[in-house]
């Protein structure tokens, strides 16, 4: 790790003043990702603008329904918060099923959409990854790549999305929050990711110096029937083989709304449109929400090694929204 | 190097340090091209200013410049709980915060847990009754997370294995599962997790 | 504890744990010498060559870094007998994550920074690190890890066909120790004097190899390992990170500690070789084994021949009219191999027993019935009768407690929701391992007592079990008695390895306190002030052949839920059952077992390293990727023992407890996934990506 400056911001303003004025600043939230990142040489930044301690650590009920959740609010706050878990169930699921406790305290709203890929190649400096260094390669698509992507995918990077939290936010239609040089706007969660294409150097939408604000979950899905799954190679503290996030409505046994998202699939949480549209309208059946699944998942094309992933996705899928169905059929 | 320490609570005992600096951070801007600064830790109740190379992280902070080896490395990356630690009476893999960034903050690490008399903490006490570790490198990391545990339990948090009618806001009762799902953030090599789960039943009871 | 001779087998309390639950126990990275400086390794990055040039310029200007070792300038040391101690000796790159540099610096973050400011290129070579069963380049070594004959043949082929057979492959992934303590050593030169904090197994040979690579003699050099986090084997004997720490507090003349990071660790301190198994067996009507094979492939490093002696257990197990054994190794450009409990024991129980539940299944006969029907009357390869095996009754009482008689032998036969649930069983056994051992046993005049030996306790309870054996044998109450342990500058001792360190440092111990409770009830009036010592050496003793073939054996039994949503396998329960001689202490040795079964679960369900074809290192290097069982993993686990005696072990009558609880773990959480979906999954760990699969082509 090489040295670097460190400024504590008091204000969003002054945070992206900061970040803006020194070459090769990153901003700090929690840090679990970033310093690891520090420690293993992929990150060198020259300064760090630190964001923990911005009053964005607020979860608060707007007028129109929706909920905001500030930038630098704990994982482990977020997940426990009544307005989430009773309002938002998926997204607390979610939320407790990454990482372990310790990190949930430390890690940011803001920082969990901002993590990196686990790829073994990136996370090696000694090893080719277009990620880290553009046009050196891509270790990992002819390597060991159990735990990559089979959607979405490129030539230049076959690496998938760590986080639980963004899948869920997916599935909710959260929007994220953002401040820069040229103001605020905000972007919708399922969007704020990106696939990597010729540019897998470039995680998400957002612009040199931005900082995320917020994240306003909307009222529309607040109070749906949602939940998390996800599958992974130990009981807990480990990062998904495949996740999904369900947000179901059922109305006289017909799907009224449905808002899936797969994790783990792809270099973003996967949205999957395709089985939602075939959903809308339809009956909320186990039949149908297989063949939705299965439509959606048609696009996948795995790799040698995790094939896996497909089969593995769709049963979750199916099994969550099976089991939201029946919930509201009772 | 490392850091350079004034222990702010003895008195006057030990020297100044080498080079003078105000104790008020929030007032000292720092110059982004300087890469140390001055913090201020409450480590076991007792005030500690340092100027630290900002690279260097809580765990480093703890074990060499304040030489409480309790908090253990075992991986520096947060994959293990080894060091884990309650900073402002919250547990955090102390491996990942830059102690730079934790200016005005609490600590709280297995040495501190005992008090100053020899009673031990009723965890620590648990730990001895049910042999709840071997090599004993990972054990302060567990009492600490089965403490910061106890606490998240009663403000209400709840965790991956609660189940979701659970009420939200009310303290959330700690079984053998919640134990373990709780505590998975503390990986143990030799294999003591039954005994360890064992011992927070004890002083769940 | 009142009374005397009532010590051995208490349950009694960790003499060290006050130290560890309060964070007092200082560890070999924790002894901050004044002007200590700190170390970063720099792993080669080829998997086969040699390095051409170190530019150390950039490290060298970073502010805080005090010096790069290279195999240009680092202190020569003699030829290892160990070449993996060969550190910075020469240029060549015998694998991926050799050390090719070591930088010094005053502080952990500017040794970091240096060590990525180092750089170093390379010629490299076509390498070849992957493992298949017809590699071109696979030899019978001459003898395989413990010294066993490579391969051992009895009996004759028979010529009629069995009534059951199978023929089946498995295949154990390479395996990490990953001890929650990473490798560490902070060394100082004082006047002359190495003196050396080492997270070792076994000071005594650390001090050893010093002497003999740095050519001092072993009055100037003080090892100490006081309280060591865990080896399982990696730490058996010493890692570079010693080696490096005394070359470099060497070079600098200040205190150096060299703790390595935990993702170096799979490259340079050991791990356990992949091993491809076939086994054949066919068996009687009766069950009774007509023809057993067991034939092990697995790869060591180009620069040392270690091989997994994955079949010999099946020359301990069972009876069969033709038997045959074999190993198989490559030399690959891959990390060299070591020691990780049990070696040999736990990835060929794996395989045998998983073909004995297989051949059980074929018969139609019940697992637990197979093996007693094939209980031999004496060890099957040497023919030496057993000293005592009572794997039987482990199996009946485990079958007993598990209440494995109501069990549906039907595989597929239990469900609760999307879980199918299944149980199965497994037999374990692990040698009785013992080497002399010296000890020092002195009475002072304040009617207490003090055992001096160089034992190292790794977790295992060392100082409190030696103080058991020697109060019994003084005939004095337990409270009376110290133990010190984890200095070589005590009476030399072996290793913490093998399940055989309490019987070999406690045979020593036993017979210093026998010799000064002689010498006790000689003296009269009052002690002098030093004391009365005894001094005992077993050399002779300890390492005589026996006439017995000493093993300890147990009984796994699991039960396991396996989501056919996910193909994740969880296990429910666990339960051994050991006859392994007298149990010394109730409690740590129980904490043993558990800890055994604990990381078989692991090898079953969670862990596994992949060589990476392309780069040649393991891909699974660090503890976010490589699966070490977490809490959640592991539910009640039960042990439970049978008091066994034994009159040809050693004096206490003990056998060793740290290996045998991973032994038959993982065959018993494999078959029981089998009884529980029907389906055969014989390559481990049991991950859902393959379970999931497997679950596809189930029948029904």
């Amino acid at each position: 790790m090489k040295p670097f400056g460190y400024v504590r911001a008091a204000s969003v303003e002054e945070a992206t003043e900061a970040f803006a004025a020194h070459p090769g600043a990153r901003y700090l939230g929690g840090g679990t990702n970033l310093v690891d990142l520090m420690k293993l040489g992929v990150e060198r930044p020259a300064v760090l603008v630190d964001v923990s301690r911005l009053p964005l650590d607020t979860v608060e009920e707007l007028p129109d329904g929706s909920v905001r959740v500030g930038a630098a609010v704990r994982n482990s706050d977020l997940a426990a918060h009544p307005l989430v878990r009773d309002r938002y169930p998926a997204l607390s699921q979610a939320l407790l099923a990454g990482a372990s406790g310790q990190l949930r305290n430390a890690a940011t709203t803001g920082g969990n959409l901002l993590q990196r890929t686990r790829c073994p190649y990136f996370q090696d400096v000694s090893k080719p990854c277009n990620k880290r260094e553009p046009g050196s390669g891509c270790g990992a698509r002819d390597g060991v790549h159990r735990d990559h992507a089979v959607l979405g995918h490129s030539e230049s990077c076959v690496a998938t999305h760590p986080s639980d939290m963004a899948v869920a936010l997916a599935a909710l239609d959260a929007r994220v929050e953002l401040y820069g040089e040229l103001g605020a706007r905000s972007v919708p969660a399922a969007a704020f990711h990106r696939l990597p294409g010729q540019h897998p150097e470039r995680d998400t939408e957002i612009r040199p110096g931005e900082l995320i604000t917020s994240v306003v979950l909307p009222a529309a899905t607040a109070g749906l029937p949602s939940a998390y799954r996800k599958a992974r190679d130990r009981a807990s503290y480990a990062f998904a083989l495949a996740s999904v996030a369900v947000v179901l409505r059922v109305s006289d046994g017909v799907v009224a709304h449905a808002g899936i998202a797969f994790g783990a699939l792809a270099h973003r949480p996967w949205r999957a449109q395709r089985a939602e549209e075939a959903l809308l309208g339809g009956p909320a059946t186990a039949a149908a929400f297989a063949r939705a699944v299965e439509l959606e998942l048609a696009a996948a094309e795995p790799l040698r090694d995790n094939g896996y992933k497909v089969p593995l996705a769709r049963n979750i899928a199916v099994d969550v929204l099976t089991r939201l169905a029946s919930a509201a059929a009772t | 190097m490392g850091s350079d320490i004034h222990d702010g609570d003895t008195g006057g005992e030990r020297p100044a340090p080498p080079t003078g600096h105000r104790s008020g951070f929030e007032e000292h801007r720092p110059d982004t091209t300087e890469h140390r600064s001055a913090t201020t830790l409450r480590v076991n109740g007792k005030p500690h200013t340092l100027v630290v190379d900002h690279r260097r992280a809580l765990l480093d902070v703890l074990r060499e410049d304040l030489g409480l080896t309790g908090a253990k490395k075992g991986c520096d990356h947060g994959q293990c709980g080894a060091c884990t630690v309650l900073l402002d009476g919250r547990r955090v893999n102390s491996c990942l915060q830059l102690a730079v960034a934790l200016d005005g903050c609490e600590v709280t690490t297995v040495e501190g847990l005992a008090g100053d008399g020899e009673e031990l903490h009723p965890l620590q006490r648990a730990f001895l009754d049910r042999d709840a570790f071997q090599c004993g490198y990972c054990t302060p990391g567990q009492i600490c997370s089965a403490l910061g545990a106890l606490d998240e339990a009663a403000a209400g948090h709840p965790s991956h294995v609660t189940v979701p009618a659970t009420p939200s806001g009310r303290p959330v009762p700690l079984d053998a599962d919640e134990i373990r799902e709780r505590l998975s953030g503390n990986l143990c090599r030799c294999g003591a997790y039954p005994r360890i789960v064992e011992a927070v039943e004890d002083v769940v009871r | 504890m009142p009374g005397t001779g009532t010590a051995l087998g208490a349950p009694a309390e960790r003499r060290e744990g006050h130290l560890k639950v309060t964070g007092g126990a200082r560890y070999a990275a924790e002894y901050d010498l004044p002007g200590r400086a700190q170390a970063w390794p720099v792993p080669a990055t080829v998997a086969r060559g040699r390095v051409t040039a170190v530019d150390a310029a950039a490290a060298l200007r970073l502010p805080g870094v005090l010096a790069v070792l290279t195999h240009e300038n680092a202190p020569r040391i003699a030829e290892p007998e160990d070449p993996i101690l060969g550190v910075l000796q020469n240029p060549a790159v015998p694998h991926r994550g050799w050390f090719v540099a070591l930088v010094v610096a005053e502080s952990l973050e500017a040794a970091r920074a240096g060590a990525a400011a180092v750089r170093v290129e390379y010629a490299a070579e076509d390498h070849d690190v992957t493992l298949t069963t017809d590699h071109p380049d696979a030899y019978e070594p001459e003898s395989v890890n413990g010294e066993h004959p490579t391969r051992r043949e009895h009996g004759r082929r028979a010529s009629d066909s069995p009534a059951a057979r199978v023929n089946v492959a498995y295949e154990v992934p390479p395996l990490h120790n990953h001890p929650m303590e990473p490798h560490a050593s902070t060394a100082h030169w004082d006047q002359g004097h190495l003196t050396v904090y080492s997270s070792s197994q076994g000071g005594t040979t650390v001090r050893e190899t010093l002497a003999a690579l740095f050519g001092i003699p072993e009055e100037r050099i003080t090892v100490v390992a006081d309280h060591v986090g865990g080896g399982f084997g990696s730490k058996g004997t010493p890692r570079p990170d010693v080696v490096l720490a005394a070359m470099a507090a060497r070079e600098t003349g200040r205190p150096v500690t060299v703790s390595f990071p935990r993702r170096f660790l799979p490259a340079v301190v050991g791990h356990r070789a992949p091993t491809l198994h076939r086994v054949r067996l066919g068996a009687d009507a009766d069950g009774r084994l007509t023809s057993l094979t067991h034939e092990v492939t697995t790869h060591t490093s180009r620069i040392k021949e270690f091989v997994e002696q994955a079949a010999v257990p099946a020359r301990v197990m069972y009876d069969a009219s033709h038997s045959l054994t074999v190993h198989r190794v490559a030399r690959l450009d891959v990390p060299t191999p070591s020691w990780m409990r049990a070696p040999g024991e736990a990835p060929g129980m794996y395989a045998l027993e998983s073909a004995m539940d297989e051949l059980a299944a074929e018969l139609g006969m019940d697992p637990v019935e197979l093996r007693i029907v094939n209980e031999p009357e004496r060890e099957p390869d040497s023919g030496k009768p057993f000293s005592s095996r009572h794997l039987v009754d482990c199996l009946r009482e485990g079958a007993r407690r598990f209440d494995w008689s109501r069990r549906d032998p039907r595989p597929g036969s239990r469900a609760e929701g999307p879980l199918l649930i299944g149980t199965g069983v497994a037999s374990a056994t692990y040698p009785v391992l013992v080497s002399p051992s010296t000890a020092e046993a002195r009475a002072l005049p304040d009617g207490t007592f003090v055992v001096r030996v160089n034992a190292t306790d790794i977790g295992t309870g060392a100082r409190t079990v030696l103080a058991q054996v020697a109060a019994d044998a003084l005939e004095v109450p337990l409270e009376r008695v110290r133990t010190e342990v984890g200095s070589s500058d005590l009476p030399s001792a072996p290793l913490a390895g093998g399940s055989s360190g309490t019987a070999s440092w406690g045979w020593a111990v036993h017979v210093a306190c026998r010799e000064l409770a002689g010498l006790l009830t000689a003296h009269t009036g009052p002690l002098p002030a030093e004391g009365i010592r005894a001094h005992a050496d077993t050399s002779g003793r300890a390492d005589a052949e026996s006439p017995y073939a000493r093993h300890a054996f147990g009984a796994h039994f699991a039960e396991v839920g396996v989501d056919t949503v996910t193909g994740e396998v969880r296990v429910r329960r666990l339960l051994g059952v050991y006859a392994a001689g007298r149990i010394l202490n109730a409690r740590t040795a129980r904490s043993q077992f558990v800890g055994g079964m604990t990381m078989g679960l692991g090898m079953a369900l969670t862990e596994g390293s992949t060589m990476d074809a392309a780069f040649g290192d393991f891909t699974e290097c660090d503890l976010a990727s490589y699966h070490v069982p977490a809490h959640a993993d592991v539910p009640g686990v039960e042990a439970h023992w049978l008091d066994e005696t034994d009159a040809h072990l050693n004096p206490m009558g003990s056998k060793g407890v740290g290996e045998i609880g991973i032994v038959g773990t993982a065959a018993a959480i494999g078959n029981a996934v089998h009884h529980a979906t029907g389906v055969r999954f014989r390559v481990l760990p049991l991950t859902p990506d393959k379970v999931l699969g497997g679950l596809a082509g189930r029948p029904g």
